[in-house]
Protein backbone atom coordinates (compact mmCIF):
# COMPACT_ATOMS: atom_id res chain seq x y z
CA UNK A 1 0.00 0.00 0.00
CA UNK A 2 1.24 3.75 -0.64
CA UNK A 3 0.34 6.01 1.75
CA UNK A 4 0.31 9.77 0.89
CA UNK A 5 0.37 12.47 3.93
CA UNK A 6 0.48 16.29 2.86
CA UNK A 7 0.05 17.97 6.23
CA UNK A 8 2.73 19.55 8.59
CA UNK A 9 3.75 17.19 11.13
CA UNK A 10 3.53 19.53 13.92
CA UNK A 11 0.34 21.01 12.94
CA UNK A 12 -1.45 18.03 12.20
CA UNK A 13 -1.19 14.29 13.83
CA UNK A 14 -1.28 12.86 10.21
CA UNK A 15 2.36 11.75 9.90
CA UNK A 16 2.17 10.21 13.05
CA UNK A 17 -0.99 8.35 12.53
CA UNK A 18 0.36 7.23 8.95
CA UNK A 19 3.87 5.81 10.85
CA UNK A 20 1.41 4.20 13.43
CA UNK A 21 -0.44 2.43 10.29
CA UNK A 22 2.11 1.69 7.57
CA UNK A 23 2.78 -1.97 7.68
CA UNK A 24 6.74 -3.27 6.67
CA UNK A 25 7.80 -2.89 3.15
CA UNK A 26 4.65 -0.45 2.49
CA UNK A 27 5.16 2.88 1.09
CA UNK A 28 4.74 6.84 2.27
CA UNK A 29 4.81 9.53 0.25
CA UNK A 30 5.34 12.62 1.32
CA UNK A 31 3.92 15.91 -0.40
CA UNK A 32 2.48 19.48 0.17
CA UNK A 33 2.98 20.34 4.09
CA UNK A 34 3.79 16.77 4.21
CA UNK A 35 7.54 17.77 3.06
CA UNK A 36 8.36 19.25 6.39
CA UNK A 37 8.39 15.89 8.14
CA UNK A 38 11.25 14.67 5.56
CA UNK A 39 13.37 16.75 7.06
CA UNK A 40 16.81 16.64 9.21
CA UNK A 41 17.17 18.40 12.86
CA UNK A 42 13.63 18.46 14.02
CA UNK A 43 11.53 17.44 16.60
CA UNK A 44 10.27 14.50 14.24
CA UNK A 45 13.28 13.49 12.35
CA UNK A 46 13.67 10.33 14.94
CA UNK A 47 10.45 9.13 14.83
CA UNK A 48 10.32 8.93 10.67
CA UNK A 49 14.12 7.66 10.81
CA UNK A 50 12.79 4.74 13.11
CA UNK A 51 10.64 4.24 10.69
CA UNK A 52 12.96 4.25 7.51
CA UNK A 53 13.86 0.91 8.62
CA UNK A 54 10.66 -0.90 8.03
CA UNK A 55 8.77 1.10 5.50
CA UNK A 56 10.58 3.36 2.06
CA UNK A 57 9.57 7.23 2.60
CA UNK A 58 9.47 9.33 -0.33
CA UNK A 59 8.95 13.13 -0.52
CA UNK A 60 7.92 15.27 -3.71
CA UNK A 61 10.96 17.27 -4.81
CA UNK A 62 9.64 20.26 -6.27
CA UNK A 63 7.23 20.75 -3.14
CA UNK A 64 10.35 20.84 -1.00
CA UNK A 65 12.01 22.98 -3.54
CA UNK A 66 9.09 25.23 -3.05
CA UNK A 67 9.78 25.95 0.52
CA UNK A 68 13.05 26.68 0.51
CA UNK A 69 14.32 22.71 1.99
CA UNK A 70 16.37 21.69 -0.76
CA UNK A 71 19.64 20.64 1.44
CA UNK A 72 17.32 19.25 4.40
CA UNK A 73 16.10 16.14 3.20
CA UNK A 74 16.75 13.18 5.80
CA UNK A 75 19.67 11.08 4.38
CA UNK A 76 17.51 7.89 2.95
CA UNK A 77 14.70 9.79 1.99
CA UNK A 78 13.78 9.29 -1.69
CA UNK A 79 13.11 12.29 -3.79
CA UNK A 80 10.57 12.25 -6.90
CA UNK A 81 8.97 14.28 -9.22
CA UNK A 82 5.20 14.55 -10.22
CA UNK A 83 6.55 11.34 -12.64
CA UNK A 84 7.51 9.92 -9.91
CA UNK A 85 4.12 10.29 -7.69
CA UNK A 86 2.73 8.67 -10.46
CA UNK A 87 4.66 6.10 -10.75
CA UNK A 88 4.24 5.19 -6.70
CA UNK A 89 0.63 5.08 -7.41
CA UNK A 90 0.42 2.89 -10.30
CA UNK A 91 3.08 0.35 -8.78
CA UNK A 92 0.75 0.18 -5.55
CA UNK A 93 -2.52 -1.42 -5.37
CA UNK A 94 -4.07 0.90 -3.48
CA UNK A 95 -3.62 4.17 -1.58
CA UNK A 96 -4.24 6.13 1.24
CA UNK A 97 -4.23 9.56 1.89
CA UNK A 98 -3.87 10.57 5.08
CA UNK A 99 -5.58 14.45 5.17
CA UNK B 1 -14.14 75.78 6.46
CA UNK B 2 -15.55 72.42 7.98
CA UNK B 3 -18.31 72.82 5.92
CA UNK B 4 -16.25 73.91 2.78
CA UNK B 5 -14.10 70.97 2.64
CA UNK B 6 -16.87 68.43 3.46
CA UNK B 7 -15.49 67.16 6.67
CA UNK B 8 -11.54 67.27 6.39
CA UNK B 9 -11.14 68.00 9.53
CA UNK B 10 -12.77 65.49 10.82
CA UNK B 11 -11.07 62.68 8.93
CA UNK B 12 -7.66 64.31 9.91
CA UNK B 13 -8.39 63.95 13.44
CA UNK B 14 -9.40 60.10 13.25
CA UNK B 15 -6.58 59.35 10.80
CA UNK B 16 -4.30 61.04 13.28
CA UNK B 17 -5.06 58.06 15.94
CA UNK B 18 -2.00 55.41 15.92
CA UNK B 19 -2.89 52.03 16.93
CA UNK B 20 -1.21 49.15 18.03
CA UNK B 21 -1.30 46.07 15.81
CA UNK B 22 -0.53 42.84 15.57
CA UNK B 23 -0.18 40.26 13.16
CA UNK B 24 0.50 36.49 14.49
CA UNK B 25 1.60 34.16 11.44
CA UNK B 26 1.34 30.84 12.71
CA UNK B 27 1.04 28.69 8.92
CA UNK B 28 2.86 27.43 6.67
CA UNK B 29 3.40 29.48 3.34
CA UNK B 30 1.62 27.27 0.43
CA UNK B 31 -0.48 24.46 2.16
CA UNK B 32 -3.15 26.92 2.76
CA UNK B 33 -3.47 30.82 1.69
CA UNK B 34 -3.58 32.28 5.14
CA UNK B 35 0.37 33.37 4.89
CA UNK B 36 -0.47 35.13 1.56
CA UNK B 37 -3.41 36.78 2.90
CA UNK B 38 -2.23 37.85 6.20
CA UNK B 39 1.22 39.94 3.78
CA UNK B 40 -1.97 41.81 1.97
CA UNK B 41 -3.51 42.82 4.88
CA UNK B 42 -0.41 43.76 6.97
CA UNK B 43 0.41 46.28 4.01
CA UNK B 44 -3.44 47.81 4.06
CA UNK B 45 -2.48 48.52 7.42
CA UNK B 46 1.32 50.23 6.37
CA UNK B 47 -0.78 52.42 4.01
CA UNK B 48 -2.87 53.98 7.22
CA UNK B 49 0.27 54.88 9.33
CA UNK B 50 -0.37 52.27 11.60
CA UNK B 51 2.15 50.73 14.42
CA UNK B 52 2.83 47.27 12.72
CA UNK B 53 4.72 44.09 14.11
CA UNK B 54 4.36 40.98 12.60
CA UNK B 55 5.20 37.76 14.84
CA UNK B 56 5.79 34.15 13.65
CA UNK B 57 4.96 31.11 15.42
CA UNK B 58 4.96 27.44 15.05
CA UNK B 59 4.77 26.48 11.11
CA UNK B 60 4.57 30.28 10.33
CA UNK B 61 8.31 30.35 10.73
CA UNK B 62 8.35 28.60 7.47
CA UNK B 63 6.75 31.67 5.88
CA UNK B 64 10.57 33.43 6.40
CA UNK B 65 12.95 30.32 4.98
CA UNK B 66 15.22 31.75 2.44
CA UNK B 67 15.46 30.21 -1.20
CA UNK B 68 11.76 29.28 -1.70
CA UNK B 69 11.79 28.44 -5.50
CA UNK B 70 8.26 27.68 -6.32
CA UNK B 71 8.12 27.62 -10.22
CA UNK B 72 7.94 23.62 -10.01
CA UNK B 73 4.85 23.84 -7.99
CA UNK B 74 3.43 26.60 -10.17
CA UNK B 75 2.19 29.50 -7.71
CA UNK B 76 3.95 32.24 -6.83
CA UNK B 77 7.01 32.79 -4.49
CA UNK B 78 6.04 35.92 -2.03
CA UNK B 79 8.86 35.42 0.54
CA UNK B 80 10.68 38.22 -1.75
CA UNK B 81 7.83 40.36 -0.13
CA UNK B 82 9.12 40.15 3.59
CA UNK B 83 12.29 41.92 2.41
CA UNK B 84 10.14 44.58 0.98
CA UNK B 85 8.48 45.13 3.98
CA UNK B 86 10.99 47.53 5.53
CA UNK B 87 10.12 50.09 2.43
CA UNK B 88 6.63 50.55 4.12
CA UNK B 89 7.90 51.09 7.45
CA UNK B 90 7.31 47.77 8.76
CA UNK B 91 10.35 46.79 10.41
CA UNK B 92 9.33 44.73 13.57
CA UNK B 93 9.16 41.06 12.67
CA UNK B 94 9.64 39.01 15.41
CA UNK B 95 10.22 34.82 15.47
CA UNK B 96 9.76 32.75 18.42
CA UNK B 97 12.59 30.63 19.50
CA UNK B 98 11.46 27.64 20.25
CA UNK B 99 9.34 27.28 16.74
CA UNK B 100 12.33 27.80 14.82
CA UNK B 101 14.78 25.15 16.98
CA UNK B 102 12.05 22.52 17.23
CA UNK B 103 12.13 22.43 13.03
CA UNK B 104 16.19 22.25 13.07
CA UNK B 105 15.83 26.23 11.38
CA UNK B 106 18.23 29.04 12.83
CA UNK B 107 17.86 32.53 11.98
CA UNK B 108 20.62 31.96 9.22
CA UNK B 109 18.06 30.10 7.14
CA UNK B 110 15.73 32.98 7.02
CA UNK B 111 15.26 35.82 4.50
CA UNK B 112 15.22 39.04 6.75
CA UNK B 113 16.43 40.21 9.63
CA UNK B 114 14.13 39.64 12.40
CA UNK B 115 14.27 39.82 16.49
CA UNK B 116 14.21 36.44 18.29
CA UNK B 117 12.02 36.25 21.68
CA UNK B 118 10.95 33.52 23.71
CA UNK B 119 7.06 32.35 24.22
CA UNK B 120 7.18 34.76 27.44
CA UNK B 121 8.37 37.74 25.92
CA UNK B 122 6.23 36.82 22.61
CA UNK B 123 3.10 36.53 25.30
CA UNK B 124 4.36 40.09 26.39
CA UNK B 125 4.43 41.44 23.54
CA UNK B 126 0.60 40.51 22.46
CA UNK B 127 -0.26 41.73 25.93
CA UNK B 128 0.81 45.39 24.87
CA UNK B 129 -1.06 45.62 21.53
CA UNK B 130 -4.46 47.63 20.62
CA UNK B 131 -5.23 45.07 17.64
CA UNK B 132 -4.33 41.70 17.21
CA UNK B 133 -5.32 39.44 14.21
CA UNK B 134 -4.63 35.77 13.37
CA UNK B 135 -3.48 34.23 10.02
Amino acid sequence: MLHTVNKSPFERDSLERCLQYARKGSAILLIEDGVYGALKGTVVTDKVKKAMKNVTIYALYPDIEARGMQDKAIDGIKLVDYGGFVDLVTEHRNVQSWL
Amino acid sequence: MSETTGGVEMDEEVSGVVKKFLYVNRKAPYGTIYALESLEVVLIAAAFDQDVSLVFLDDGVYQLVKGQHTKPIDVKNFSPTYRALEGYDIEKLYVEKESLEARGLTEADLIVPVTLLSATEMAELMEDQDVVMSF
